[in-house]
């Protein structure tokens, strides 16, 4: 295994793990809005989505495993990539003129990840620890997933956080769905094209999306609780 | 045909030697809009020396655009604002009158500042070193075309080997990566039958070597590509990325450097 991680520790075959568990989290989120959006149906919908998950808990439990590698890896090479690359570079231009020849969410990447790694410690301590281990509020014990949600909704600054982090998170989508095809090595001139529109798509669809949720249960929801 | 001169504030980066801390000095030039850049630069480098100061450093050769020796950052464009032309290249009509112009190094870890606008770009060498060739048999000469090779991979080849290996992806780059050099050198054998001995073995030298001299990764910003005088396409990157990953996971040997 000695090759593997040689491999995995020089500068390409870094980009290769923040692209192989970047795609993985790509799939990951649109496995997590369709199930989000049962919200939109109701308490019943909602709860009864989260219970589901519950009946097939040792099969969801390994995902969440690989999810947590596919995490600490992105974020750990995320990191030490950016340490790299910052000491490759030890005296910065007077005159930066980058935003003439590349996107600033290629450039941002880093700063997009934190943004989103802030919100993610946020959200697993709220909801992910609520739903799976402990609720103060006991609300999770009867299975009121919902209203759990709904609770945190209601507060401003979590929605306001929620929103910028996913839109940071489509920012960092737009740029990071494209490199992944670059990263692996299938940029071709007919398809590549098309994969950028894609990219875009998805990171639209991503950020409206996830940002719908509070957007609606903060403004919108008149309440059945 | 007497055309205005320009009248120009250039703010150039003086540094003694690589040990020593840089910074701007100012100077005001006219210069005649027919001029190139490096004109300019001999220009008040005569200017400096009749008056017994040190003139400013900088590297150039050929100044047709072809030996990739001239670089530098103007108003942070590596070889200026105007696309696919070296510094050479550039002229001063493409300036406005009473405009300031920054000029800097090449800045990256590793290309060293050596004096004011002079790197030292040797890292380059070391990467095409380690498996910029191909290896053929002395013998009599073959026949020129023996081998069959299409039009569209030997363009495509032939684009790849473009490349002057002037730094200014590097410079170009946030990372300062060596990315398109040593994609472009990668490429250029890789796609043609000539170069398919050493293929895997040179991929994973010349990475190896680029890792090693400091250059910083690829985060597909593709800045290199748009600044390169060249047009170097960073689908070379991607065909380097991919020539890589199988050469670790196919190889039975270790390639060490
Ligand atoms: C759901 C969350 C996330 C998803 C879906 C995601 C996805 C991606 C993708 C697809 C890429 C492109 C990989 C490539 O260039 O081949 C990427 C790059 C990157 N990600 Fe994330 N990411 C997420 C969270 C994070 C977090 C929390 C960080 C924290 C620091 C982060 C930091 C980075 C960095 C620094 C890069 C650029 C690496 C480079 O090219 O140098 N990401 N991400």
């Amino acid at each position: 295994m000695g090759w593997f991680f040689k491999f995995t520790n020089s500068s390409v075959g870094k980009k290769l793990v923040m692209a192989v568990t970047g795609s993985f989290l790509i799939i990951f989120l649109i496995v997590h809005l369709i199930g989000n959006i049962t919200l939109f149906f109701g308490p019943d919908a909602f709860n009864g989505y989260v219970s589901a998950l519950d009946v097939v808990k040792p099969l969801i439990r390994v995902v969440e495993l690989v999810l947590l590698a596919a995490f600490v890896l992105h974020i750990y090479d995320g990191f030490v990539l950016w340490l790299e690359n910052r000491r490759a570079r030890p005296v910065n231009y007077k005159v930066n003129a980058s935003s003439e020849n590349s996107t600033f969410t290629s450039r941002w990447m880093f700063w997009l990840g934190s943004v989103i790694f802030i919100f993610l410690v946020l959200h697993l301590a709220t909801f992910f620890w609520r739903f799976n281990f402990y609720d103060p509020s006991g609300l999770a014990n009867n299975h009121l997933y919902f209203n759990i949600v709904v609770n945190f909704f209601q507060i401003w600054w979590y929605v306001a956080l929620y929103i910028v982090a996913v839109i940071a998170l489509g920012f960092h989508l737009h740029h990071g769905f494209q490199s992944v095809f670059q990263t692996f090595g299938w940029n071709h001139k007919k398809y590549f094209p098309l994969i950028k529109k894609i990219g875009t798509l998805y990171a639209i669809v991503m950020a409206v999306g996830f940002a719908s949720m509070p957007i609606y249960f903060f403004f919108f929801y008149g309440g059945s609780q | 045909m007497e055309e205005k001169n320009l009248k120009l504030k250039l703010k150039i980066w003086r540094q003694k030697n690589s040990k020593s801390v840089g910074s701007f000095v100012d100077y005001d030039v006219q210069v005649s809009p027919d001029a190139s850049f490096l004109e300019m630069l001999d220009e008040l480098n005569n200017s400096l020396e009749a008056n017994g100061e040190e003139p400013i450093h900088f590297e150039s050769d050929c100044r047709e655009g072809i030996c990739g020796t001239c670089g530098l950052v103007i108003n942070g464009h590596p070889h200026g604002p105007l696309q696919k032309i070296a510094t050479c290249q550039l002229h001063m009509r493409n300036f406005k009158d009473g405009e300031t112009l920054w000029v800097e190094p090449f800045r990256a870890k590793a290309f060293p500042v050596i004096k004011d606008l002079m790197v030292d770009r040797s890292g380059f060498d070391k990467i095409l070193e380690a498996g910029g060739y191909v290896s053929v048999n002395t013998g009599g000469a073959p026949d020129a075309n023996l081998i069959p090779i299409p039009k569209d991979i030997a363009s495509e080849a032939f684009d790849a080997a473009a490349c002057i290996g002037c730094g200014a992806c590097v410079a170009a780059c946030k990372n300062a990566s060596a990315m398109l050099f040593t994609s472009a050198k990668v490429s250029q054998y890789a796609l043609l039958p000539q170069g398919q001995q050493e293929r895997y073995r040179r991929v994973q030298k010349m990475i190896a070597v680029m890792d090693e001299l400091g250059f910083g990764s690829c985060t597909n910003t593709y800045a290199c590509e748009a600044e390169c005088p060249k047009g170097i396409s960073v689908t070379n990157i991607a065909r380097m990325n991919r020539d890589f990953a199988s050469a670790k996971f196919k190889s039975k040997e270790e390639v060490e450097v």
